[in-house]
């Protein structure tokens, strides 16, 4: 029997490959190294952050509140680095990550213990946390100049030949890699996902699977908020504005099916680096950025359309001719 | 085989309460090791509820639950399974995602120093469980990829690695064929062997009296009485389910078949069934035999308008019809009661009015708009028609025992008035009292011109009920039977495939 | 056989006890506090005009909140409404510098809207593909063609009739939206409540499988429903277009998801297979009372989405609490 999960990401990656191909045509600069990694660093805390919602759909659920989660914590990051500028830097990216659990387990708890559907809580926190960025800010802007120079400095510096934000994105894929293979939860995870109800029968308790998973996502955020606002070095009330979408459409390209159960860290990655050459080949090969868009949600479609196919049966075998197994 | 040791899990005066539904009234059940306690009882006697009051599903509302003479409590499912008591369900109740070895050992896996999963030591393990119990496949295999008498294999083999005391089997037999039924049995004698105590759960007796050493019946939620199989008889066991003596005999029926109503002829699928041809008249019931998964339901449902065939041709009242949906079977008179009641028969959290009525909306409602007052007649004209028993017309059918909800399919499609009605297993986990009902009305149904199929694997009800019977076979007709021919024998060896191949017999 | 005495009653309780405790009720209740709150928080707000315009919050949401909400009763959701006004705003913008006139105008929304509910239909229907993904898909899709198409730009100039549908009013201080809200609104209930095609939106959402093998044409069924979403966004976007005078690719951006709220505060369960229209139409009310009364203060609109995000959770959460404290006593 075919394994379909590995066919899935390569089809993908093949696909990476002919886009690059493709743009290498027009615009052989692209594809070197220093490219390609200036390409995944841009990409970074998308893939950060599609590595968490994998975990959050895989339990059958969904995070639409990770982009307004990463912007609070990277708000109240910037905000506490300009009123402490003597804390350590380290200590703020516990903090962010902290804060960004904390929010997540919001989201967890009230999917847990008072069974409300995901969708629904998220959509809720999403427009409370942004509120609250307003309320904690005043509207104001947090700029570069009143950061301190360590605090934008961390994302950029550079360590064995790559800034350390891509070093996180690196981190972050592949703890959560061994994390879905190799530990109890990562496992519990899929079986959450994949049978909930004999998921009960095994002990495993699905609510606190699922409050796990959206802590998970949530402490993602929450670093990537750090990442994102000291590698910009700006910070306000709308900053990743819509980015939930984007971080879904990456999962979904990447093959996590949104009924649970099935999907992997590569996929989630692959779907993240897809977006992210798109989004960075249209200037090079002269496509307006508007169209950007319009080909993200093409991909979305037909990553649907083509994973959906893959997986469907062309009903019962019974004919011994019809062959199959006996 | 003492009757005085202690019972490994005792459920003394056990009470279980719903809204409005007294599910189990002090009820006792007592298992015991190395011995098979067969628990019996209609549907709605409480079986499923034992069960997950068992296994911890369920919190019992009064009593006492006792694990070797000790009182005990189950704040949840794990606390079951920790105190070794495991289930294995008719369908089973795993992760197709993870593998066999991850399946078995899930929950417990066992650990490298750093907390994560020692996969060697898993697959290790998991293989020396498979090879325990037969099995032939590798750990490594996805459960996906394994047919469901091996999946029972992998639910076994997971109750052996949590070291459980106490193994409930409910219903594991309804899809196997033959052999892994008897399989199965030489199973469970190695888990008695072993000092497991086994709570069986089925309906067919046979299959009791095979195996289990003793006896349990509830009815209605309570209990009725326990002891030794070796002590009573299937009248006795039936007596003590129904609390009246039911005579396994079928209506009788002078059948006065009318004219050809359906013609099917060359009907292929490209996976699931060819060639299927068969007339059939008015007032007949044709009977469909064959083992699980020989092609019945798929032809069923393929006639009913569920799937398309690649080819083929029906004709109602001699002329030809294309059926590609539903709607388009139902316009034709064509009607299909389901096997699978709970997702493809009745509408949970519609109310049962509304079920009864959803096929027939543009006879009850004018110009597209629901008329309440028309549709609450139709509804009760068909509920008293059926002996249907509930609270009102407006509660939810998902508030109904099996047998009554069956009732309430039934109903819908009658109010439809249809030529055909293709009934699926009708009678599968249905108590013996409802059986007896649901026959005598299918009679009935025939004897007022209405042409039946009826799918079944129960030889004596294929016997008993039909006029004719046509046997399948991996997708094609192997046999048409009728008469003297018609034998529960004949039939078993042409489902199987023993002996001749194609034989047309008839009388 | 069958005992006549023993007929099963048609009714357990009487509906009138049935509708005093359910949602509807509870959210009456909520509207009727905020509306008294209001009232004593700021001068401005029992003033007829200021009431009048305070219904631009809600009645292009509801527009489209009726139709999302049968769709969600079915089981679906449909993300890219917003897009879809983006789309339509955009096509009707192209159409005005061609030198339509108002009635083309209004035939090229609604056609837009309509294509693009095939367009949505098509995909989960024939396709078989989940709507919450598709759904997402085509909310880049629409929107990133009107980005294409008018990139940083906007459209205006459209011809002075065509402001009647978002500026216009009818009988004194009524807009000419809420009169549109109201026909919609008692279209979709009656379509929801008292129809056919209501009951089997609702057998559908309870059970797909079930109502297929009860010969309702499921697909045919869910195809319409996207079409009445794409519609409704259409009339949608020919309100705000004709409120706003002008068309930006950005316009509606992030209104799925307060359309979205707007349906679940109104009781329509996400999961489907249960929800009424008069509950979404209080529920819109619900919130245009909260986002004007809220602006009568001066909280400015970021704010004002905290009460809505809290509104959405407290409203779904308050009952289950309640059912957790009572339910602590008896066991499990």
């Amino acid at each position: 029997m075919l394994r379909l999960i590995p066919l899935r990401e390569t089809i993908l990656f093949g696909a990476i490959l002919l886009v690059l191909a493709l743009i290498s045509t027009r615009f052989a600069g692209f594809s070197t190294p220093t490219n390609l990694a200036r390409v995944f660093n841009d990409t970074a805390p998308l893939i950060i952050l599609a590595v968490g919602q994998m975990v959050v759909i895989l339990t059958r659920c969904i995070d639409l509140s990770v982009a307004a989660n990463l912007a609070l914590c990277g708000m109240v990051a910037a905000m506490v680095n300009v009123a402490l500028p003597g804390l350590s830097i380290p200590v703020i990216i516990v903090l962010a990550t902290g804060l960004g659990a904390v929010l997540g387990a919001i989201n967890g708890i009230l999917v847990w213990k008072l069974a409300i559907p995901p969708i629904v809580v998220t959509l809720g926190t999403m427009t409370i946390f942004r509120g609250i960025i307003f309320l904690i800010s005043d509207g104001t802007w947090v700029n570069s100049h009143e950061m301190t120079a360590a605090f934008t400095a961390v994302p950029r510096a550079v360590f064995i030949g790559l800034p350390v934000l891509s070093w996180a994105a690196i981190a972050v894929v592949a703890l959560f890699a061994v994390m879905m293979a190799r530990t109890p939860f990562g496992r519990s995870v899929y079986a959450v996902g994949g049978n909930p109800h004999a998921a009960v029968y095994t002990g495993i308790n699905v609510g606190r699977v699922q409050f796990l998973a959206f802590v998970l996502s949530g402490a993602l955020a929450g670093l990537t908020g750090y990442l994102w606002v000291a590698r910009y070095a700006v910070a306000y009330v709308d900053i990743a504005g819509g980015f939930e979408l984007e971080v879904v459409a990456a999962c979904v390209i990447g093959g996590i099916s949104i009924a649970g159960g099935i999907g992997s860290v590569g996929g989630a990655v692959l779907g993240a680096l897809f977006l992210g050459v798109v989004k960075n080949a249209l200037p090079v090969v002269n496509i307006s950025p508007f169209w950007q868009m319009a080909i993200s949600g093409c991909a979305i479609l037909i990553a649907v359309a083509f994973n959906a196919r893959a997986g469907r049966t062309k009903g019962r075998i019974i004919l011994k001719s019809s062959e199959g197994k006996a | 085989m003492t009757q005085a040791a202690t019972p490994v899990v005792s459920m003394d005066a056990i009470t279980k309460t719903f809204p409005g539904v007294k599910a189990l009234d002090r009820v006792h059940l007592n298992l015991y090791a190395g011995q098979v306690t067969a628990l019996v009882g209609e549907n709605g006697a409480g079986k499923s509820t034992t069960v997950k009051v068992l296994t911890g599903i369920y919190r019992p509302d009064g009593g006492t639950i006792r694990i070797a003479g000790a009182p005990v409590v189950f704040a949840n499912a794990n606390a079951a399974a920790d105190a070794g008591i495991t289930a294995i369900h008719q369908e089973t109740v795993l992760f197709d995602e993870l593998s066999v070895a991850e399946n078995i050992f899930i929950g417990h896996a066992p650990r490298t120093r750093f907390g994560l999963i020692d996969t060697g030591e898993m697959h290790r393990a998991a293989e020396t469980l498979l090879a325990r119990i037969g099995a032939p496949f590798d750990p490594r295999t996805r459960l996906r990829d394994l047919g469901i008498a091996n999946k029972h294999l992998v639910a076994i083999a997971r109750a052996l690695s949590v070291d459980a005391r106490v193994v409930i089997m409910d219903e594991p037999t309804a899809a196997l064929s033959h052999k892994e039924i008897e399989e199965l049995y030489a199973l469970v004698d190695k888990l008695k062997s072993e000092g497991k105590a086994i709570l069986f759960i089925s309906h067919k007796f046979d299959e009791i009296f095979r195996i289990a050493d003793r006896y349990t019946v509830f009815r209605d939620g309570a209990f009725v009485q326990d002891g030794l199989v070796a002590d009573i008889d299937q009248d006795i066991l039936v007596n003590l389910m129904v609390g009246r003596s039911v005579d396994r005999i079928f209506p009788a029926r002078q059948p006065s078949l009318g004219e050809d109503v359906f013609q099917v002829v060359g009907y292929s699928h490209p996976t699931e069934f060819a060639d299927i041809g068969f007339t059939l008249r008015r007032g007949e019931i044709l009977g469909f035999y064959g083992l699980i998964g020989a092609g019945r339901s798929e032809l069923m449902q393929a006639l009913f308008g569920i799937t398309k065939p690649a080819k083929g041709v029906c004709k109602i009242d001699g002329a030809i019809r294309v059926i590609r949906s539903p709607a388009d079977a139902v316009n034709n008179g064509i009607v299909y009661v389901p096997e699978d009641r709970g997702k493809q028969g009745a509408i949970i959290g519609l109310p049962i009015f509304q079920n009864i009525t959803l096929p027939s909306l543009n006879r009850t409602s004018r110009s597209g708009f629901l008329q309440l007052a028309q549709e609450f007649a139709l509804a009760r004209d068909y509920a008293t028609r059926l002996d249907l028993r509930a609270a009102a017309l407006d509660q939810d059918v998902g508030n109904l025992s099996g047998g009554n909800q069956q009732k309430v399919v039934i109903a819908k499609w009658l109010a439809t008035q249809p030529r055909v009605i293709i009934l699926d297993e009708p009678t599968k986990g249905i108590d013996i009292g409802s059986k007896a009902a649901v026959h005598d009305f299918m009679a009935e149904l025939a004897a007022q011109g209405l042409a039946v199929i009826m799918v079944s694997s129960e030889i004596p009800e294929v016997v008993g009920m039909s006029d004719r019977v046509i046997v399948m076979r991996e997708g094609r007709i192997v046999a048409e039977l009728a008469g003297d021919a018609l034998t529960p024998e004949t039939l078993v060896r042409h489902a199987a495939g023993i002996g001749a191949a194609r034989v047309m017999e008839g009388a | 056989m069958t005992d006549t005495a023993r007929q099963i009653p048609d009714r357990l309780q009487s509906r009138a006890s049935r509708a005093l405790r359910s949602w509807e009720t509870l959210l009456l209740a909520v509207a009727v506090a905020i509306f008294i709150v209001n009232s004593f928080a700021s001068p401005y707000f029992l003033n007829a005009w200021n009431l009048s315009d305070a219904t631009f919050n809600f009645t292009e949401k509801a527009m489209i909140a009726f139709a999302m909400a049968l769709l969600i009763v079915a089981g679906e959701i449909d993300l890219s409404v917003a897009s879809i006004i983006a789309l339509a705003s955009t096509a009707m913008g192209l159409a005005v510098q061609h030198g339509a006139g108002t009635p083309e105008l209004v035939a090229i929304g609604l056609g837009v809207g309509l294509l693009c509910g095939a367009f949505n239909g098509f995909f989960v229907t024939v396709l078989g593909l989940p709507s919450i993904v598709v759904t997402i898909g085509t909310m880049s899709l629409f929107r990133g063609i009107s980005y294409i198409i008018l990139g940083d730009g906007s459209f205006s100039g459209y011809p002075a009739d065509f402001a009647w549908f978002g500026q216009g009013y009818v009988f004194w201080v009524i807009t000419v939206e809420l009169v549109i809200f109201a026909i919609i609104a008692v279209i979709f209930g009656i379509l929801l409540h008292k129809t056919n095609f209501g009951r089997a939106v609702f057998a559908i959402g309870n059970n797909p499988t079930g109502a297929l093998f009860s010969g309702i044409r499921v697909a045919r069924v869910k195809f319409i429903l996207f079409l009445l979403t794409g519609l409704m966004s259409g009339v949608a976007a020919i309100c705000l277009t004709s409120r706003l005078g002008s068309t930006r690719p950005s316009i509606a951006l992030g209104m799925e998801l307060e359309v979205v709220t707007m349906v679940v505060l109104g009781g329509v369960n996400i999961l489907g297979g249960s929800g009424s229209i008069p509950g979404v139409v209080i529920a819109a009310f619900v919130m245009g009372l909260v986002t004007f009364g809220l602006g009568l203060l001066n909280v400015p609109g970021i704010v004002m989405s905290i009460f809505i995000g809290v509104l959405l959770i407290g409203v779904i959460a308050l009952p289950r609490l309640l059912a957790m404290a009572g339910g602590k006593r008896r066991a499990r």
